[in-house]
Order: structure tokens, then sequence, then C-alpha cells
């Protein structure tokens, strides 16, 4: 018996916090980390909701998020390095220019 | 395999507490380092939760995949830009109380939903949790064509992060002479 609804409630607790995070952080890799909460609510959600139905596309698209929250990071942490280089900043509200 | 039911109640409660208490922690902490540590905490938590709800091998891909690559990315990225010994100036504390009260009224507003739509109960479907070949199968099957297009985006966004992270240095020594005559 899986506690469906608990959850949910613990998925969506977690999205609201990863929304704090992207709303109040300054650093852009802590902004990254918030958005990693995000995708594990959603991930959260898809298994818990996939494995209560019995159904496997749920574990399918949490392995889906997972692997794009991969390339998420990746991408993200390259794109602030080179901020770090050109701006010598990684607070997002100083980066103010698109001219590198 | 499902754990009986007393020790699944509390590793629900204990799992639940440590997802929420780390998650507060990555979003609040000033230290930037030690917040990477605490998302590491969230993460072996949720493949806990999977583990709880019978998904084995998300369990083990998360933990393989998050808590050993991409939090092992992060805490280099964390060593070669910020400056660990200096918090200050990691959150605007200016923006922090209209932002919290955004968040606890998305939380009211997704909560609100989930206590009002039905949710599936394995009973009334009637299915066991998934197992792993069903899920391989379906990966093969149904899946495969979002399964190749995943693998290609993520060839693409590797190549891409190199391209975007090389110094321009190393770009300059590989550029045609004639650029730079």
């Amino acid at each position: 018996m899986i506690p469906v609804r608990p959850l949910l409630f613990l998925g969506s607790a977690l999205f609201a916090i990863g929304v704090f995070g992207v709303l109040t952080r300054r650093n852009a890799i802590a902004i990254l980390l918030s958005i990693e909460l995000i995708l594990n609510a959603a991930s959260l959600n898809f298994v818990v909701l996939g494995q209560a139905s019995g159904h496997p596309q749920g574990q399918a698209f949490a392995l889906f998020v997972i692997a794009l929250a991969a390339c998420e990071a990746a991408v993200g942490l390259a794109i602030v390095l080179g901020l770090y280089r050109t701006a010598n900043t990684v607070l997002a509200d100083q980066v103010n220019l698109l001219r590198g | 395999m499902q754990p009986p039911i007393v020790l699944a109640q509390a590793g629900l409660w204990f799992l639940s507490a440590l997802v929420i208490a780390g998650a507060i922690l990555v979003v609040t902490l000033g230290n930037l380092f030690r917040a990477a540590l605490s998302l590491g905490v969230v993460l072996v938590g949720v493949a806990g939760l999977f583990l709880l709800v019978g998904a084995e091998f998300l369990a083990f891909v998360q933990i393989l995949i998050y808590v050993g690559a991409i939090l092992t990315l992060v805490v280099f990225a964390i060593m070669l830009t910020a400056r660990v010994h200096r918090p200050a100036g990691s959150t605007a504390a200016a923006s922090q109380w209209p932002a919290a009260v955004a968040s606890l009224a998305l939380f009211a507003l997704l909560a609100c939903v989930i206590a009002a739509i039905p949710v599936p109960t394995p009973t009334a479907v009637g299915g066991a949790p998934v197992s792993l070949q069903e899920l391989g199968r379906e990966l093969i099957t149904t899946l495969v064509l979002p399964f190749e297009v995943i693998s290609v985006v993520f060839v693409a966004s590797m190549v891409g992060a190199i391209a975007v992270a090389a110094s321009p240095r190393q770009r300059r020594a590989q550029a045609p002479p004639s650029s730079s005559a």
C-alpha cells in the first residue's frame, strides 16, 4: 500500500521550497541547486503516481527527468563558468549585459 | 517487495522530514558548499522514498546519477567560482518575504488541489508496483523514440557544455592562424 497523498504533499512542498530558492537566491549555482529540487519534486510525483496506478511510464518519465537534469546541470554549470570568466561574478543580478 | 507496514510508515515519516529539512537548508544556507551537501541529503532521501514505493531501479539511478555525477559537478563549479569563505550576498534579504509568501501560497494551492482530487489506490487499480521487466519493456517498445531523443539531447548538451566551458586560450590556439594575423 503506497501512501499516495502524503507523498504528493511532500512533492508539492519540495516544489514550493525550490520555487522559493529560485526567487530568493542571487548566486547562479544556488539557483541551479533550487532547480534540482524542483526537478526532484516532479520525478517524485511521477514515480509515486506511476507505482500507485501500476503503470510503467511513471518510472520511465522519472528516468527521462533525471537524464534531462544531468544535461541541464552540465550546460548550466558550463554557462556559469563562462560567466565567471567573462563577467568575473556568479551573482545573477550583476550580469546585465549581453555583450561578452 | 514491500517492507512491513509499520517499518514503511516510520521510513516515510523519517525520509519526509529529512527531505523537507534538507530542502529548506538548500535554499537558506549562506555557505554554498554546505547548501550543495544538503542537496545531497535531499537526493538520498528522495532515493529512499523511491525504494519505499518499490521503484528500486529509480533509486539506484538517482543515487548513481544525481549524487554521483551531478552533485560532483556542482561541487566542482562551486570550488571553481564561488568565494566559499565569503557567505554574504548569497541571498537577497529584500525579496525574501514576498518570495516566502508566494511560495507558501503556491504550496497551499497545490495542497488544496491534491486534497480535492481522487488519487489512484493500488486496490482500486488492482496492479502491483511496476517491475523492472515491465519498465524495460516499456522503454524499448512504446517509449523507444523519446528514449533515443533523450540520448541525442544528452550528446548535444555535453558537446555544448564542453564548447561553452573550454577556456578562451584553448579556443584561440585551435583557431586557424588567419584569424589571429
